[in-house]
């Protein structure tokens, strides 16, 4: 029932999805921020195009990396809507009249663009979530990047409790109808599951806080790691990797003559 | 191995005006097995707080003194194991090796000690799954025995337990009992809260009760300790051994008109088909192992989860309960959750029972007579004022039983109504509900309290049996 959840998204064996979390995290930094510098859709049309070319060696399913991806398509539908409704530039050749607002091909690359960098800028961190245990990613963050345990694993723990919210939620609204009160449409309803929710949510919190502290979490005691993650070469590679082709996407964006930097 | 020492000891939560515990002079030594008793609020979980070093000096006032083997608890910690109610909030990792280690990883042991001491705590207790088994795929007795297990693998000498069967079904709770007697040698001090005294016997050779004024009133071995206080204890609440739980209350009438009936219902993944029906002036009990589908049984009946196949219906609707508006199901079916949190939804007591009539606007004058009625009826009387969110157990249950009332529904559905009741509210609640049924009402119990079937049921259906 619930294994389906824990269970690795894609096969872990795939090349790149075996790189240390933090090296897959700081590589997905490396490779999307110098894409927002600019605004031509080049730019996110050859590192979308990267991406995917990259996407088999980190193994996702593609089924998998549908479901993750939908919330971005709303996202890229939104953008159309509002450039072709609110577009304060209307440059280019007409292409046709809806109404009042003129649809030029101006508008539509602007649009282009911005669709482009939202996926080019989106992809990599759902990939590198898919293809990351969160175990493996708190291990790391603390024994590769040095953040702080008591962040990280309370983190972690958080994190576990999650799906009980969404079953509380639940239980919370058939407990409303079984008191009178229709649930759905009624802002005060919902206001006050919410208040009951957060209830729940901060007494469990505080409990287990208590469990972690009695196994000794707060004794202040340096910690050992019971698994191991280690920053290798081929981790060093990757990042060196994902720091060079976006500056070679750049050099080749300003030698077509596309480059619109954001500033100036 | 370790020792306690309690001289004069009390403490108080800070912003209390009463004492959570007070008085207590008491000794255990290496390898002695306690349970301890007292009523509800006699300061049992805040004592064994106390030893697991987990009040912080800021968050009350303090009044004698504790100590293991000399030391303040807060300093003693890498000596006390405790083991709480709920697995869900004790488990902090997504592999089940992974979340025995944690404790050793902040005792700074060792990587190379660490796996070799995680599997010998997982096969201590008896853990039936390789150590990369998800947290979140085991059933309530399984993560229990895990929690245990990150426990055991600290080795500590005072092991506290603090009503760690308390959220499980009989087998899971007999699971519990086993493991913690196969993983804790003659070296282990053990304390124990635990409702159920029977179930708890076994595992101890002394028994301690505590007064809920301060002090400890009896200290001994189980036999003479049971044979001098039992009546006392037992008209407390406390569940004393081998003293009958309460008269059977059997109908003297036939069962009438039925009220609803479910035709092959079912939802999948959850609840196999299931047909019954449930008569006006009988109380039906419905049981069967964890996970047979008993909750979402009462949920369809109580008219608020569609069923994924089949039908239920009744009160001559043609509309099935789910689809009915929910002032028109409160004025005929009333439900009551196992967690009675879940169905509090104002800030006073007097609210909560008010809430149901007057959203069936009923004149002023009639919902304060009903909810006088159920105050005085339930024993809330002194509590009309207090949030629901404050009451202890007993009283958060009678409440959820009450605000179910306040409607006149002609039935009544309730999800483990006897769960972690002490005896006094369990037998109020048992002649409450023969009460009803004698009036006419339908009553439908899902519960896997066999003291509760053979005593309050006229009828018993049994579901998911293997």
């Amino acid at each position: 029932m619930t294994d389906q959840r824990t269970s690795p998204p894609g096969p872990a064996t795939a090349p790149l999805a075996r790189r240390n979390p933090v090296a897959k995290l700081g590589a997905a930094l490396l490779f999307t921020l110098p894409l927002v510098v600019t605004l031509d859709p080049v730019t996110p049309a050859i590192a979308l195009a990267v991406e995917l070319i990259a996407l088999p060696f980190f193994g996702v399913r593609p089924s998998v990396l549908a479901r993750r991806v939908w919330p971005l398509l709303i996202a890229a539908f939104g953008v159309l809507v509002s450039m072709v409704l609110f577009a304060a530039e209307r440059t280019g050749d007409l292409l046709f009249a809806a109404g009042p607002l003129d649809v030029t091909t101006g508008v539509l690359a602007s649009a282009t663009g911005l669709i482009l960098r939202i996926f080019a800028v989106a992809l990599p961190g759902i990939v590198v979530f898919t293809t990351t245990d969160p175990t493996d990613l708190a291990d790391a963050l603390v024994q590769n990047a040095r953040a702080p345990e008591r962040f990280a694993i309370g983190a972690l723990a958080a994190f576990r409790l999650l799906p009980l919210l969404g079953q509380e939620w639940r239980m919370l609204g058939l407990a409303r109808r079984a008191r009178g009160i229709d649930t759905g449409r009624n802002p005060a309803v919902f206001a006050s599951t919410a208040f009951a929710l957060l209830v729940g949510a901060l007494r469990r919190g505080v409990r287990l806080a208590v469990a972690m502290d009695a196994r000794g979490f707060d004794s202040g005691l340096p910690r050992t790691h019971a698994r191991v993650q280690r920053l290798t070469r081929a981790d060093l590679a990757l990042l060196g990797i994902c720091a060079l082709v976006p500056a070679g996407i750049l050099a080749l964006t300003i030698a077509l003559g596309q480059f619109r930097p954001i500033i100036g | 191995m370790s020792d306690v020492q309690l001289r004069g000891f009390g403490w108080r939560h800070a912003g209390r005006r009463a004492w959570a515990v007070r008085g207590l002079d008491l000794r255990i030594r290496h390898g002695e097995r306690v349970l301890l008793l007292g009523p509800s609020g006699a300061g049992k979980s805040t004592l064994l707080a106390a030893l697991a070093g987990l009040l912080p000096e800021d968050s009350g006032e303090a009044e004698g003194t504790v100590e293991i083997d000399g030391l303040d608890p807060r300093k003693a910690r890498d000596r006390v194991g405790i083991l709480f109610q709920d697995p869900q909030t004790q488990l902090v990792m997504a592999r089940s090796g992974d979340d025995v280690a944690f404790g050793l990883e902040n005792r700074g042991v060792p990587r190379a000690e660490i796996w070799p001491r995680v599997t010998e705590a997982l096969a201590s207790v008896g853990f039936p799954y390789r150590p990369d088994r998800p947290t979140a795929a085991l059933s309530g007795g399984e993560a229990q025995r895990l929690a245990l297990a990150g426990v055991i693998a600290l080795r500590p000498g005072l092991l506290l337990l603090d009503e760690p069967t308390a959220n499980l079904d009989p087998a899971g709770a007999a699971l519990i009992r086993d493991a913690v007697a196969r993983a804790t040698g003659p070296d282990t001090t053990l304390i124990v809260v635990e409702h159920r005294v029977a179930d708890a016997l076994p595992l101890v050779d002394r028994v301690v009760v505590i007064h809920p004024g301060g002090g400890v009133r009896a200290d001994g071995p189980p036999e003479a300790i049971f044979a001098a206080h039992g009546d006392e204890l037992a008209e407390e609440g406390v569940w004393v051994p081998g003293l009958p739980a309460a008269p059977r209350t059997a109908s003297d009438q036939e069962p009438t008109a039925e009220l609803v009936r479910a035709e092959h219902a079912a939802v999948p993944d959850r609840l196999p088909a299931t047909s019954l029906s449930v008569r006006a002036g009988e109380v039906l009990a419905v049981t069967g192992p964890n996970g047979a589908g008993k909750s979402t049984l009462a949920l369809l009946l109580g008219g608020l989860l569609a069923p994924g196949g089949g039908r239920v219906s009744g009160f001559g609707d043609r509309r099935p309960p789910h689809r009915w508006r929910a002032r028109t199901l409160t004025q005929r079916i009333g439900s009551v959750f196992q967690n009675p949190e879940h169905q509090f939804v104002t800030g006073r007591v007097a609210d909560e029972l008010a809430l149901g009539p007057r959203r069936l606007r009923k004149p002023p004058a009639e919902v304060r007579q009903i909810v006088d009625e159920l105050l005085h009826r339930l024993r809330l009387e002194k509590l009309a004022g207090a949030n629901p969110y404050t009451l202890s157990g007993g009283e958060a249950r009678r409440l959820s039983v009450a605000t179910a009332l306040a409607t006149a529904p002609r039935m009544l559905v309730l999800d483990e109504p006897t769960f972690g009741q002490d005896r006094r509210t369990w037998r109020e609640l048992v002649t409450l509900l023969g009460a009803l049924r004698d009036e006419g009402h339908g009553v439908v119990a899902v519960t896997h309290d066999a003291d509760f079937v053979r005593t309050a049921a006229d009828r018993t259906l049994t579901i998911g049996a293997p």
